[in-house]
């Protein structure tokens, strides 16, 4: 008897214990990895919008070394230029098919008559239409101009400027080119904006320095602090980026870290800035939250502060893709500055990280690379995701309606999705149905979009019943009148002399 | 009482004394002098306006346009959001009358809280409306509404101080300072109920926890 007991409850146990690693290897789908924000700031879980499918460590790419601290990545046509950093080399991998990669090249040397042929950890890399190679060598301080076969074409040293400390050795860190071959970058310890070089290599400027904002209490403590206690207080300098991504339009994203919870909540700084040729931000921030990434910045797993924006990519449809280092999320945003979705998160699981550096688009495909994984994660977008895309591109190519098939079809996947409302809202109004739009941008308290609805439903409404409006009116005014009229005469004859007898 | 209710004149009068509250609001010196003084309000008509206002309170809530008004419903609680009104009133009405009654304020508490409540008489009077309106304007008329949603509340702040200096016959002067003094009794006031329940609360949950132990023990 006592032996059946113990058999079923080992028996019992083994069962619980399937179902628990089965529910573990759920945990990645149990609703809560992808998220968006509605117009209450309250956050709502929604269906993944983006996949794993696959995560590609040194092995799986076939290497012959592991990665080391890899800090840059660069993604050209089906290309993907992985700066491994720690190794001093730079890798290639091509994407051959959907799931997979190849190794196609490791660079560790170029040809050329300078003093250094070698890398010292490289940090980013960008590559030019005609193949050229651009490295930012931030060991050895410069930024190397290589052709396709790796010869040495030119390098783009410290800029010359009486105004940059002549001590500061120069380590460029971050870099982007545009269509004319000038480059811009990011340097560690000038904070004066972006270093731009034109396309000859002479230094041309700083580009996009932050606005250095401060109030007037911190006015009045740098003036009653003494020589020493200023020293200490923090200086008013601008900040530094992080990362820059040169999207298909010549405008380029910036995103940084470097901003106080108060200056992000205040509005005073941007975690993330497009900036124009001039320098000046042009980002379109019209959505319900902010664009700074996570709303709620308590602490929650042993994170805390806002969301740490180190890597920023954008797809032609100018949707932008933000990477958050701190909490290992990715946010998406689209030309407007609304959050599409948000996902991902620290561990070790698949679509988690655990230091993710540099985040890449293929295509609509994401890359992310984590330099303590050592590896590239690839996320291919799910039907949600596609078909958010699709309504985006289709709405501005001015397909109205089709935009607002889309968008339903967007909303039956996942009804709490506000802008698939606003979407569908949007095409009604372009298709001139006035009332329909009115009531699916009510729900979900888009006011401007409502009034731009209801004007032309009050001009109809007007339009159709000038006649009753026009016979109202005219009663209002009229009947009081020969109401009065009458009452009057009434009056007259009650006292006239022939009726008094 | 129930007799009177059988009465035509009781109606008469009520309804006399509901209308002289526009003439309060469009004449505040004469209309609050002649409402205590020669009793041409009532107790029944300021409780009308109160219910009136509260209605306007939170029918705003449901029929106001989404522009002017978003309610996050999950974070409505109707008994606090009319408390948000009453509660207030009532601190104002003790407090003004605990006060005014020690430097030869005229008024009794029954006619501060009377003058106060046909002092609100305008919010009603335009809320409702404006309830109205607001569906049928845009965002770029927006100023509109705002300007006289603005207007109502402003103009009942100024009716409840011409009321006080009315009711407890005071000079221009020595009004604002009862009613800045009043102000002051309202948070007072708040504090000691505060403090009150704090201590009512440490010591319920002393015996409770005394219970408890008992029961541990036995």
């Amino acid at each position: 008897m006592r032996k059946i007991i113990k058999r079923v409850g080992v028996l019992l146990t083994s069962a619980v214990m399937l179902i628990g690693s089965s529910m573990a290897v759920c945990a990645a789908d149990d609703g809560t990895y992808t998220y968006n924000y509605d117009y209450w700031e309250d956050v709502q879980y929604s269906p993944d919008a983006y996949t794993v499918s696959g995560v590609y460590t040194s092995v799986d790419l076939g290497l012959d070394k592991n990665l080391s601290s890899p800090q840059g990545m660069f993604v050209y046509d089906n290309l993907v230029y992985i700066c491994d950093t720690g190794n001093n080399r730079i890798v290639v991998v091509e994407r051959v098919d959907e799931e997979g990669f190849v190794l196609k090249q490791i660079i560790e040397e170029f040809k050329g008559d300078v003093e250094i042929n070698t890398f010292s950890g490289p940090t980013d890399i960008a590559v030019s239409e005609e193949g050229e190679l651009f490295i930012a060598d931030k060991g050895n301080g410069r930024i190397l101009k290589l052709d396709a076969d790796l010869n040495y074409l030119m390098q783009f040293d410290k800029p010359v400027d009486n105004t940059l400390d002549p001590t500061l050795t120069f380590s460029p860190n971050k870099i982007v080119i545009d269509t004319a071959g000038r480059v811009y970058c990011i340097a560690t310890g000038i904070n004066k904006g972006l270093i731009k070089y034109e396309n000859d290599g002479t230094f041309s400027g700083f580009v996009g320095a932050t606005p250095v904002t401060y109030d007037f209490t911190d006015y009045i403590w740098k003036r009653l602090a003494t020589e020493e206690q200023r020293a200490q207080l923090e200086s008013f300098v601008p900040t530094e980026y992080d990362n820059i991504y040169m999207d298909h339009e010549g405008f380029i994203y910036a995103c940084t870290g470097n901003v106080t919870e108060e200056d992000l909540d205040s509005g005073a700084a941007d975690a993330i800035r497009r900036l124009n040729l001039m320098g000046n931000d042009i980002l379109v921030r019209n959505g319900e939250v902010p664009v700074y990434g996570d709303l709620y910045w308590g602490e929650g797993g042993g994170y805390e502060g806002p969301s740490h924006m180190y890597d920023i990519t954008a797809f032609e449809n100018d949707v932008y893709v933000a990477l958050d280092k701190n909490r290992g999320r990715l946010f998406a945003y689209d030309d407007q500055g609304r959050l599409l979705f948000a996902f991902g998160g620290n561990g070790k699981m698949d679509g988690y990280f655990r230091q993710p550096v540099a985040l890449e688009h293929m295509g609509q495909d994401l890359l992310v690379l984590d330099s303590q994984d050592r590896a590239i994660t690839l996320f291919t977008p799910t039907e949600f995701g596609s078909l958010i895309y699709q309504a985006i591109d289709q709405f501005d190519a001015g397909e109205y309606t089709a935009s607002g098939e889309t968008w339903q079809k967007v909303m039956d996947i996942n009804g709490n999705y506000d802008l698939a409302y606003i979407g569908i809202g949007r095409s009604l109004l372009r298709q001139e149905r006035y009332r329909e739009a009115m009531d699916y941008f009510e729900l979900k308290y888009d006011d401007d979009n409502y009034s731009k609805a209801f004007k032309q439903y009050r001009k109809e409404w007007v339009e159709e019943h000038i006649l009753i409006i026009f016979i109202v009116v005219f009663a209002i005014l009229i009947i009081p009148l020969i109401i009065g009229r009458i009452k009057n005469i009434k009056h007259e004859i009650d006292i006239a002399d022939i009726f008094r007898t | 009482m129930i007799a009177s209710l059988k009465k035509k004149e009781t109606y008469v009068h009520y309804l006399a004394t509901l209308r002289f509250a526009l003439y309060c609001i469009t004449h505040p010196l004469d209309g609050f002098w002649d409402l205590t003084h020669e009793k041409r309000g009532s107790i029944a008509a300021a409780n009308t306006i109160l219910i009136l206002t509260l209605l306007a309170r939170v029918m705003k809530l449901r029929y106001t346009s989404f522009i002017f008004m978003t309610v996050y419903w999950e974070g409505i609680n109707i008994f606090l959001y009319l408390a948000s009104v009453l509660f207030p009133l009532a601190l104002w009405v003790v407090g003004n009358w605990a006060l005014t009654t020690l430097f030869d304020g005229k008024g009794r508490l029954g006619q501060v809280y009377m003058a106060t409540c046909y002092a609100l008489t305008p919010y009603p009077l335009m809320q409702f409306p404006l309830m109205i309106f607001s569906n049928f304007v845009t965002v770029d008329e927006r100023q509109f509404y705002t300007v006289l949603s603005g207007i109502s509340l402003v103009w009942a702040g100024l009716l409840i101080l011409a009321a006080m200096m009315q009711i407890h016959e005071y000079s221009l002067g020595k009004n604002v300072l009862f009613t800045i003094a009043s102000l002051f009794a309202m948070l007072v006031m708040v504090f000691i109920l505060l403090l009150f329940f704090s201590m009512i609360t440490q010591g319920i949950s002393y015996f409770i926890s005394l219970g408890r132990e008992i029961l541990f023990r036995l």
